[in-house]
């Protein structure tokens, strides 16, 4: 492997890690806003324990979430300087806003929520809270800001190099307006999930109803309006995504020839190479319909691309590998989907006041938290695998991107490092997780912050 | 001025925050094994950093998102030319972070030791490893016409960037055992003003060394005036902590390191990394700079967002301004 490789590989997979925790803090710091309101407006000592024992699951998760998000700030420069240089005018504005306007919020307000029980008036604390959670999804929109400049570049001139003309068209990039939401509804999915799961574990056993009944409610709710609004954001984000990369359109189906009207393909056993499929299922119709939003709607396929493409940029290969965008795409609806299934069940399993249903059906929900984590890693690793041979979409290929003085020594190092730390830290991380999951909440009278500041989450 | 400059400045007061305020928080990091006695005190001294550490931390990832919008080459060849560097300072953060929040959640002493050496050594390692950082970038470094870095990571570690780094880790050293004499009652803040001073004689003899070293480099009479006011003010911290005066020692500690920051950048301007195969390939803030278009922009933010920012980190000062002591840390989970 040489140096491009590598350095391809390292933000893969420290890019998809870091993104395994970042939606569980986007979608928990908000959930458990939510129950930290329900104390402060009822009194009732049940939502106080769920907090508590809610919070420290998801300060757990945050750690990673903030150690594993620094990496990201510097790989830019280290790995790819060239790109650093080509897109930095445009790219670091966002960056720095994230850091200066959510960074510093979240950090700062997580610390006096943590540290600040009995200390602050309870109204104070809560908003602390909320705080926080407003300052997960402000850094997710600049974040996306960001890579959606990569995904559709707007609002630039090439001056050897893309230098901003228009600031605001890049705040409301079109392919932004729809990725954060989606982003978004599926942070909330996942949140939603790990209350779901950890309290069905606990329901199974027949332990502290009080609190673990209406925090699966809550993350029923949570999955169930997450999954709704993922699909209703992931139809717009296909047809958004049709306009500016139909390759990845075309890859994600694996549609060679243009067709009129499209089917969807549910799936294929066989090659994906473009030789004949063996086996596959379609919808009729239904890919016209996601792409360009009418059932006999032409959707464009990879061959056509490709040869648009050759005259439009030159010489190349402009196709992505195929059966990862085919199957990305698959798999995050389809984990999706069934984390959204299990959530129905369970709401069925808790109607009318009652808590009641097979072990079966208990284990089952338990096991649904693997559910959003591979879901928005597909989708991420589709987004952008799918992208390639672009790192900025028509403007830069990701050859050209890579650190050029960055030998590939250096980069090995540096992934069999990262890789092997991470490897090591995700097994302490999951290790806390479960005992920490498998705990019971915090009694009342424990929960209760006292005068004078008994730091309950004290490190 | 021109919005080159102004950034120039904001990047240096980012800076100047962050080794303030991390500065003292690896300071307690690496003095974990030297100054606690016990569990208990150990668990006093990592929560008297435990609400404001992450918030510090953002002063660097600020630094880091704003070099790469105001000055993108400068961020990719300091990135990309300190690579080996950087990312021993990325592991120690990164062990650092997770050791604060996870080592009192099992109940077992391995676990705990672990964690605690994984926050003495992630506090260590970037206090020295920044001031070698920062020494090289002041000193030069090959670059050539591209603005890559061709040296190599042996390069980097040079006499006069060693001293740098020492002198830097004896400062957080110190600023971090003044920070606990004042945010510790009893025994141990007792403790801690003791070892402030003896750090921090030798904090002072590593700095004169190499601010008269860097002044000999490049300096004029400007930053001889800033270095000499950064060494008096440390000198009067130790003043400070020897009569028990503990508010006016860490004041007066964050000043000097401050100052100490500022005086480098000021030996740096008009470059942000010079050359030393060509002083024509060096990196200035005007080659290395976004355009006034984006610069203009982020002015904007920057203006109204920096004071919020230090608004509210305050306040959490403020909050939290109560001492700690053996008998406000609860029992363990
Ligand atoms: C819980 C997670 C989850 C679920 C259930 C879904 N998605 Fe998704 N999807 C993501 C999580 C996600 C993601 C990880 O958040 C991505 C990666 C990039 C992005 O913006 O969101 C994504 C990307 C992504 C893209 C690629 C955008 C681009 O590259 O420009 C499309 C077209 C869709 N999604 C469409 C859908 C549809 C039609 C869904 C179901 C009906 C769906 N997604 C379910
Ligand atoms: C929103 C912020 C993001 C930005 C700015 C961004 C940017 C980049 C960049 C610069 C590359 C390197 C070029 C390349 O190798 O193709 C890349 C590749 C990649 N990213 Fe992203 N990314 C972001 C989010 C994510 C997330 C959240 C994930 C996964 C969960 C992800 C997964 C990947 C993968 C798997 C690759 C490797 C693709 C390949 O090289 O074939 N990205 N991205
Ligand atoms: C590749 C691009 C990315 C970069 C450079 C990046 C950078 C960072 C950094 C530096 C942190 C630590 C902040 C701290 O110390 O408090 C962090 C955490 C976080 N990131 Fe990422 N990130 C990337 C991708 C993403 C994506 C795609 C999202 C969301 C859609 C996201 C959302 C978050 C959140 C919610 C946190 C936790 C909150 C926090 O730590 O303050 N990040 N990220």
């Amino acid at each position: 492997m040489d140096a491009l490789d590598l350095a391809r590989w390292q933000f893969g997979v420290t890019t998809v890690y870091h993104f395994l925790f970042v939606p569980v803090t986007i979608g928990m710091s908000l959930l458990v806003a939510i129950l930290n309101t329900a104390w402060v407006r009822t009194g009732n000592p049940a939502y106080l324990r769920a907090t508590k024992f809610f919070g420290t699951l998801f300060l757990i998760n945050f750690a990673m979430g903030v150690v594993t998000g620094l990496v990201q700030e510097f790989q830019f420069g280290m790995n790819w300087s060239s790109y650093s240089r080509f897109v930095g005018d445009i790219f670091g504005a966002p960056l720095a806003l994230e850091a200066l306007l959510a960074f510093f919020l979240e950090s700062t307000f997580l610390g006096l929520w943590i540290f600040g029980w009995g200390r602050l008036p309870k109204r104070v604390h809560l908003a602390c809270i909320w705080i926080v959670a407003i300052g997960t999804m402000l850094s997710a929109y600049f974040i996306l800001a960001a890579n959606s400049f990569m995904q559709w570049p707007v609002g630039f001139k090439i001056n050897g190099r893309a230098e901003l003309v228009d600031f605001g068209a890049v705040l409301t990039n079109k392919v932004l307006l729809a990725t954060f939401p989606h982003t978004i509804f599926g942070c909330w999915l996942a949140g939603g999930v790990i209350l779901m799961a950890v309290s069905s574990w606990h329901l199974a056993r027949g332990r502290d109803l009080d609190v673990f009944r209406p925090s699966l409610r809550l993350g029923v709710i949570a999955v169930l309006v997450g999954a709704l609004g993922v699909t209703v954001s992931g139809d717009l984000l296909g047809k958004t995504m049709t306009q500016t990369q139909p390759m990845k359109m075309a890859a994600a189906e694996a549609l060679y020839e243009t067709r009129q009207p499209a089917p969807f393909s549910l799936f294929t056993i066989g090659t994906l190479d473009g030789t004949e499929p063996i086996f596959q299922l379609e919808i009729p119709g239904l890919l016209s319909q996601l792409a360009t939003g009418s059932f006999d709607g032409k959707v464009q396929g990879i061959n056509d691309l490709q040869a648009e493409y050759q005259k439009r940029f030159g010489p190349g290969d402009y196709r992505p590998y195929i059966p990862i965008a085919y199957w990305g795409f698959r798999l995050m609806i389809g984990f999706g989907m069934l984390a959204a299934l299990v959530a129905l069940v369970l709401l069925w399993m808790t109607r009318g006041r009652q808590v009641r249903g097979k072990s079966l059906l208990w284990k089952a929900a338990v096991w649904s938290v693997v559910l959003p984590f591979l879901a928005h890693s597909f989708g991420w690793i589709f987004t952008e695998m799918a992208r390639q041979p672009w790192i900025v979409f028509s403007q830069m290929k990701t050859v050209d991107g890579v650190s050029p003085t960055v030998g590939a020594g250096t980069a090995l190092t540096s992934l069999i490092v990262f890789t092997v730390l991470y490897g090591v830290l995700a097994l302490v991380e999951v290790g806390l997780m479960i005992k920490y999951a498998r705990v019971a909440p915090p009694p009342a009278d424990q929960a209760e912050p006292r005068d004078g500041g008994e730091m309950s989450f004290a490190y | 001025m021109e919005l080159t400059d102004i950034w120039f400045v904001a990047i240096t007061v980012l800076w100047v925050g962050y080794f303030v305020l991390e500065g003292f928080d690896f300071g307690v990091g690496m003095l974990l094994p030297v100054m606690a006695r016990n569990e208990t005190e150990r668990r006093v001294m990592i929560n008297t950093i435990g609400p404001v550490w992450d918030g510090n931390e953002v002063w660097l990832i600020t630094a880091g998102g704003a070099t790469f919008a105001a000055f993108p080459e400068w961020y990719a060849s300091l990135f990309s030319g300190f690579y080996l560097p950087l990312l021993l300072i990325l592991l120690a953060l990164i062990v650092r972070g997770v050791a604060f929040e996870y080592r009192a959640k099992r109940d077992s002493m391995t676990w705990r030791r672990r964690w605690d050496a994984c926050i003495v050594a992630g506090s260590f390692a970037p206090a020295l490893l920044w001031g070698i950082a920062f020494a090289n970038i002041v000193r030069g470094v090959k670059l050539d016409a591209r603005h890559e870095y061709v040296g190599t990571f042996w390069d980097l570690l040079n006499p006069y960037a060693l001293l740098g780094g020492l002198t830097t880790l004896a400062l957080c050293a110190t600023h971090g055992a003044v920070f606990l004499a004042l945010k510790t009652t009893g025994e141990i803040s007792g403790r801690a003003a003791v070892l402030a001073l003896r750090t921090g004689v030798a904090a002072a003899v590593l700095a004169v060394a190499f601010l008269t070293w860097t002044q000999i480099q490049g300096g004029t009479l400007g930053t001889v005036i800033l270095s000499a006011v950064a060494v008096l003010s440390f000198a009067a911290a130790l003043g400070a902590i020897a009569k028990g005066r503990q508010g006016w020692a860490f004041l007066l500690s964050a000043v000097a390191i401050g100052v100490t920051v500022i005086s480098l950048f000021a030996v740096l301007y008009p470059n942000v990394l010079p050359s030393t195969v060509n002083p024509a390939y060096s990196l200035t803030v005007e080659n290395a700079a976004a355009t006034p278009k984006t610069l203009g922009i982020m002015t904007w933010v920057a203006v109204i967002f920096l004071p919020l920012v230090l608004l509210y980190q305050s306040w959490t000062y403020w909050v939290f301004r109560r001492r700690i002591g053996v008998g406000d840390i609860p029992a363990h989970h």
